[in-house]
């Protein structure tokens, strides 16, 4: 789960890393109101689940409060990478001697949190791993005995080889992420960039923070962050409903029970030339009403042009499968066709729920793939 | 022969009262897995189906059935305990089958692990089986058959998918080893390769990856440096947009890495045969063998 800027720096401030004050407005009227207080320069800054805001002019410096004003009415609302800006941040400008990047990132190689820092901040963080690696210094730390004074240390003085002082700030500020990365779950924590001012201070102007779902149940005030309104509708839906979805381009509806033969179905609806509408994963317990709710929220997609249905039976019982399609289908009767493949736990059961209720089914995958994407295509079914 | 298990595993089950357990405890011994032991805290001497002894932890239903396995099925806040208190009394061999379990809590089990010396599968796994000796987790016993081909993927149900199609070709199994879908595990691809290269039962290995890391690109430097036998190799996720999270934790493409893409080149440079759907394993290792 990904969180704002604004709760990011909310988390990390309480922890005590130093960071610029601000506030959150929906509104112009609001932006302008936080600008007055906060006096002087401020940033309008779009508060979207994506990156690159300032490229697509979502990051704005304001003189007054009343160009505050116009600059937030000028954002909220703006779609940024397919997504409506609904809240922005208005915050104290800072000026900016040198920029650095401070990232902690859960690594599979190591099997630890890595610590990932570089001199050359504000920048895309993997273009300076491409083009230049000499510039980022990687620190894996070990979560039984956590991040050690000589480890925050060595990080600081990869970014100021020259000034104690500022090493002390930066260290300062490692410990603190750190602790926050632990404490909160995440699987990443950002800060980009970390900058030093004219003044000698060393500040977090920007901030990014994942947060592992598995750690949720853990964190219910962390749950209570997520933003439904910066999500695609039919996949809030889908969470709050138990399911796995993905919201794709094609119009090809897949249910399917298992991540990776869901991949693999979308995989061969390509491969066969179609194109899958979603990832949907119905999971290992066979509930009929999962069935009921994966129908519900496909069919809602009105690119979608057939239902593909792949049931591998291990846990999931197959039977429990066909009752949710005939529960589904007798509440809301399919305005689009479905193509039924069901194998595993109690198929014979299935097949025959499913004829007795009109629909036809089959056991074998390629089979079913090949007639759900000809008749997306407008064909005629094989 | 086989890898990791056959008919002398000794088995216990943590969480063998609770329902995943307590349902998938009984179709192990259908299958005529030897399941020693149970683990649930509190409920130590009551006995599991009228046989199976229950112990209150892991030490004492060790000590009293000498069993050298365990499979985990605690709720996913409670697995990272489980697994460190398996590996602290001795189990060679811990299989977490658990869903869902933080990946920071994996950051400390790892390495305890491996200090006591025991090998750890998953967790978020369907377990594995040695088709006609032993079943340890929840891949389904009657789509297997005993032979030649080993298999191993980071997939469940697609795992099931490729064995049923094996099994119908007449294509037996050495042993299918699913190493789970999250991003920090315990053994991983180039672990069982390793084992399948060096289990004389097994003739060619059917592999089944997905996106996200980097694990198919190091099986596959694995394969071309170490391994004689044939490997064919199917990665899911071709179609799958960056950046989100494909219903396995560790199913992710970050930024431009670990895509389907880059893991069928390394397999192609490798010499592994790419099977492009899940139904060409039959005839890309029939063409091998």
């Amino acid at each position: 789960m990904n969180i704002h800027e604004y709760q990011a720096k909310d988390i990390l401030r309480a922890a005590g890393v130093p960071i610029p004050p601000g506030e959150i407005a929906t509104t112009p009227e609001e932006a302008e109101a936080i600008a007055k207080k906060l006096g002087g320069l401020v940033v309008v800054k779009a508060q979207v689940h994506a990156g690159g805001r300032g490229k697509a002019g979502g990051v704005k410096l304001a003189k007054t409060p009343a160009e505050a004003k116009e600059l937030a009415s000028k954002i909220l609302g703006m779609q940024i990478k397919g997504l409506t800006v609904e809240k922005v941040l208005v915050t104290t400008a800072a000026d900016i001697a040198t920029e650095a990047y401070v990232g902690i990132i859960l690594d599979r190689a190591t099997k630890k949190p890595v610590f990932m820092v570089s001199p050359a901040g504000g920048i895309d963080i993997e273009e300076v791993a491409a083009t230049t690696p000499e510039k980022i210094l990687k620190l894996p730390v070990d979560t039984r005995y956590g991040l050690q004074p000589y480890q925050a240390s060595e990080l600081g003085f990869f970014l100021f080889p020259d000034d104690v002082k500022k090493v002390r700030a930066a260290s300062k500020i490692m410990a603190a992420l750190y602790e926050t990365f632990m404490k909160n779950g995440c699987s990443l924590a950002e800060i980009n960039p970390l900058v030093v001012t004219p003044a000698g201070e060393v500040i977090a102007l920007d901030a990014k923070m994942s947060i592992d779902d598995n750690e949720l149940d853990r964190h219910p005030e962390l749950s209570a962050l997520r933003d439904e309104t910066a999500e695609e509708p039919s996949e809030v839906d889908a969470r709050n409903s138990n399911l796995t979805f993905i919201k794709l381009d094609g119009d090809v509806g897949c249910v399917v029970n298992g991540a990776g033969l869901a991949m693999a179905t979308m995989d061969l609806v390509k491969y066969y030339g179609g194109e899958p509408a979603n990832f949907l994963d119905i999971g290992g317990s066979s509930n009929p009403e999962k069935v009921v709710n994966a129908l519900r929220i496909i069919t809602a997609d009105p690119s979608v042009k057939v239902i593909l249905f792949n049931i591998f039976g291990g846990i999931t019982r197959t039977d429990d499968v066909a009752n949710g399609i005939v529960t589904a289908t007798k509440a809301n009767p399919l305005k689009i066709p479905i193509v039924i493949r069901l194998t595993g736990t109690n198929e014979e059961i299935a097949m025959k729920i499913l004829t007795e209720n009109g629909f036809s089914a089959s056991s074998d995958m390629d089979d079913a793939v090949k007639k759900a994407v000809e008749l997306a295509k407008g064909g005629k079914a094989a | 022969m086989s890898i990791f298990i056959d008919n002398s595993t000794k088995l216990i089950v943590q969480g063998i009262t609770g329902r995943d357990g307590s349902f998938h405890t009984k179709q192990m011994i259908e299958y005529g897995t030897k399941v020693v032991g149970g683990v649930t805290p509190g409920k130590g001497g009551q006995k599991f189906e009228g046989s199976v002894p229950v112990f209150n932890t892991v030490h004492e239903a060790a000590k009293a059935t000498g069993a050298n396995t365990t499979v985990i099925y605690v709720p996913p806040n409670y697995a990272a305990d489980a697994i460190m208190e398996a590996a602290d009394a001795g189990i060679e061999f811990i299989v977490a089958i658990t869903e869902g379990v933080p990946v920071l809590d994996m950051t400390r089990v790892y390495p305890f692990v491996k200090e006591k010396g025991a090998r750890l599968l998953g967790p978020n796994c369907p377990g594995l089986i040695t088709p006609g000796q032993s079943k340890v987790g929840i891949i389904p016993g009657r789509i297997c058959m005993p032979g030649n081909i080993g298999v191993v993927s980071r997939s469940g149900t697609l795992t099931y998918e490729v064995v049923y199609q094996l099994t119908r070709a007449g294509m037996g199994q050495s042993t299918c080893v699913g190493i789970g879908g999250d991003p920090i595990n315990g053994t991983n691809f180039i672990d069982c390769l390793e084992a399948f290269e060096k289990d004389p039962n097994t003739h060619a290995v059917a592999m089944m990856g997905e996106i996200g890391g980097t694990d198919e690109q190091e099986a596959a430097e694995f394969v071309a440096k170490h391994m004689k036998k044939p490997v064919v190799g199917f990665i899911a996720g071709q179609t799958a947009p960056p950046g989100r999270r494909m219903g396995h934790a560790g199913a992710i493409i970050s930024g431009s890495a670990g895509t389907a893409a880059e893991k069928i080149e390394s397999f192609e440079k490798a010499g592994i045969g790419v099977a492009k759907r899940p139904m060409d394993f039959v005839e890309l290792l029939k063409a091998r063998m």
